[in-house]
């Protein structure tokens, strides 16, 4: 599936990041990071594994707490937010994680039902379980509803991942590795469904992989993290058309790969 | 002078003095938790739901080792006192002896030793297993809260649950009692358990409610405790699991005997 990218709005920026740094201990992880995501727009952040990319993302969604810089999230700064009000915005943020991180002692549809009860208590009993079927349609797994996570493969449990936070209609989407560990063709598949979700539901997305053809299939710009930083930005092309050894080096090792 | 003193310091004294700064850590650590309960525990959404099915799982479930564990303490602990009751002639002095043991302190430490390994283990284990597979961040980010879910309702379901257990080990247990002490006495069950009451009174019953609540108490924030910081992958799932028995018995042991010497200030 092709990426539509008329629906990018550039006069409403969703997330917005200055001067962003992160260390672990001694360890730098992020020095300096500047990045500016548009409505409608999937951004790919590119990078090898232990670069900052997943540590980026979990600053955005308030899961850790940046040292210095700002993260603006739908105009509030992210860090400055006391728990209510971080709630109240991340209802508009949807992660996808790593692992998928279904709660490995429900069902699918207990899974979906958690967030979504929760949240919106004014639903009716019918219009949590129509919520539910129709988030499970739009991944193509209602045949799972009442399975439990560890009968799932790793495709279906990213899909699930996918439609548990589908289900409060995040105007945000970080996926985290969305194909990490997925077959060729289920990585197509993830990366198809990632584009119908940017569609239907008319989101903005970062996108964390070391996936070149996740990479080029999701994102409409792309950012390249070494080092704390970003190398270089741009469409694949821009980005992947240098001489820097550490760009170069990555992409021949991706294509090395996939053959 | 301060700083060649400084500089001559032993690495076995740098080692230790980490170890006591990250002892107080740990204890400033759990004081937060423990002040997060109790702020957040009356604060709605309430999880009715999950602290029923919690109660479940710790009470019901917990049934079978209990009984096990409380008739085969009354009937064994019968028969290791009869021998020196015996000596004097005061075999009649069992039901009282062995009500005194069992309510007073008995059923309360072993029940909540028991649960403390099934259950505190599990808790921190289970907890433990959610925070290093991103589950516990995976609510955090679905704008539900965790603490509220999987905390609270395990510390008032065990907090709950630890009081009616122990008063079912301490009924078992004079059950397992009474049919060692009917095999050789031929004592009736009315008779038993008249002698067996007559020396209990409401402060006995009462301390043991009050223990057991503090155990309860105990054990499910140990276990929470440990499972909800755990890190560092499967590696630290075992070692919460294992921190959550082995700090909630050593401070089980510590309470019953400030308990006990207050409720003694009383008697």
């Amino acid at each position: 599936m092709k990426r539509n990218t008329s629906m990018i709005d550039k006069s409403v920026l969703e997330i917005s990041i200055r001067d962003l740094e992160k260390s672990f201990g001694k360890l730098d992880v992020l020095t300096g990071i500047d990045l500016d995501v548009y409505k409608g727009e999937n951004v790919v952040v590119l990078g090898r594994s232990g670069s900052g990319k997943s540590v980026l993302i979990k600053i955005i969604a308030g899961l850790l707490k940046p040292d210095n810089g700002s993260v603006k999230v739908l105009g509030e700064e992210i860090s400055k937010l006391n728990t209510k009000e971080l709630r109240r915005i991340r209802l508009k943020i949807g992660f996808s994680f790593q692992g998928s991180a279904l709660y490995d002692g429900m069902t699918v549809w207990e899974n979906l039902e958690f967030p979504l009860v929760r949240n919106k208590r004014e639903l009716t009993r019918k219009q949590v379980n129509e919520a539910i079927e129709q988030v499970l349609e739009d991944v193509g797994l209602l045949q799972t509803i009442d399975q439990m996570p560890a009968e799932l493969s790793g495709g279906q449990k990213k899909r699930i991942g996918i439609a548990r936070m589908l289900i409060l209609k995040p105007e945000i989407i970080l996926y985290d590795e969305p194909t990490g560990g997925l077959d060729p063709v289920t990585c197509v598949e993830i990366n198809n469904l990632i584009n119908k979700v940017q569609e239907q539901y008319n989101t903005s997305s970062i996108i964390i992989t070391h996936d070149l053809s996740c990479a080029r299939s999701t994102g409409d710009r792309l950012v390249m993290l070494s080092d704390g930083k970003f190398l270089r930005q741009g469409s694949f092309e821009e980005v992947f058309n240098t001489d820097d050894n550490r760009v170069r080096s990555f992409y021949n090792y991706n294509f090395i790969l996939s053959q | 002078m301060e700083s060649i003193l400084t500089k001559m310091e032993s690495p076995e004294s740098s080692i230790s003095r980490k170890r006591v700064r990250r002892f107080f850590e740990g204890v400033y650590d759990v004081y937060k938790f423990v002040l997060r309960f109790f702020k957040e525990v009356f604060v709605p959404p309430y999880e009715f739901k999950e602290i029923i099915r919690q109660c479940y799982e710790i009470g019901y479930k917990s049934l079978a080792i209990i009984t096990l564990t409380a008739f085969i303490t009354g009937m064994v602990f019968t028969k290791q006192s009869r021998p020196s009751l015996s000596e004097f002639g005061a075999t009649s002095w069992l039901p009282s002896l062995i009500s005194i043991a069992v309510i007073r302190a008995l059923a309360p430490l072993i029940t909540a030793l028991v649960i403390a390994g099934k259950v505190g283990s599990n808790m921190g284990a289970e907890l433990g297993s959610m925070r290093v597979t991103e589950q516990i961040d995976a609510m955090e980010v679905s704008s539900t809260n965790p603490f509220n879910f999987l905390v609270i309702t395990r510390v008032v379901a065990m907090t709950i649950m630890l009081p009616i257990l122990v008063t079912y080990f301490g009924t078992i247990g004079l059950l397992g009692a009474y049919l060692n002490v009917h095999h050789n006495e031929l004592t009736s069950f009315t008779s038993f358990m008249q002698d067996a009451f007559a020396s209990i009174s409401f402060l006995d019953l009462f301390a043991s409610i009050l223990k057991s609540t503090v155990y309860g108490f105990t054990i499910a924030i140990a276990g929470c405790f440990k499972g909800y910081n755990a890190q560092q992958g499967t590696v630290g799932v075992g070692r919460a699991a294992n921190s959550a028995v082995v700090i909630s018995m050593f401070l089980i042991f510590i309470e019953e005997m400030v308990i006990v010497q207050i409720i003694n200030y009383f008697r």
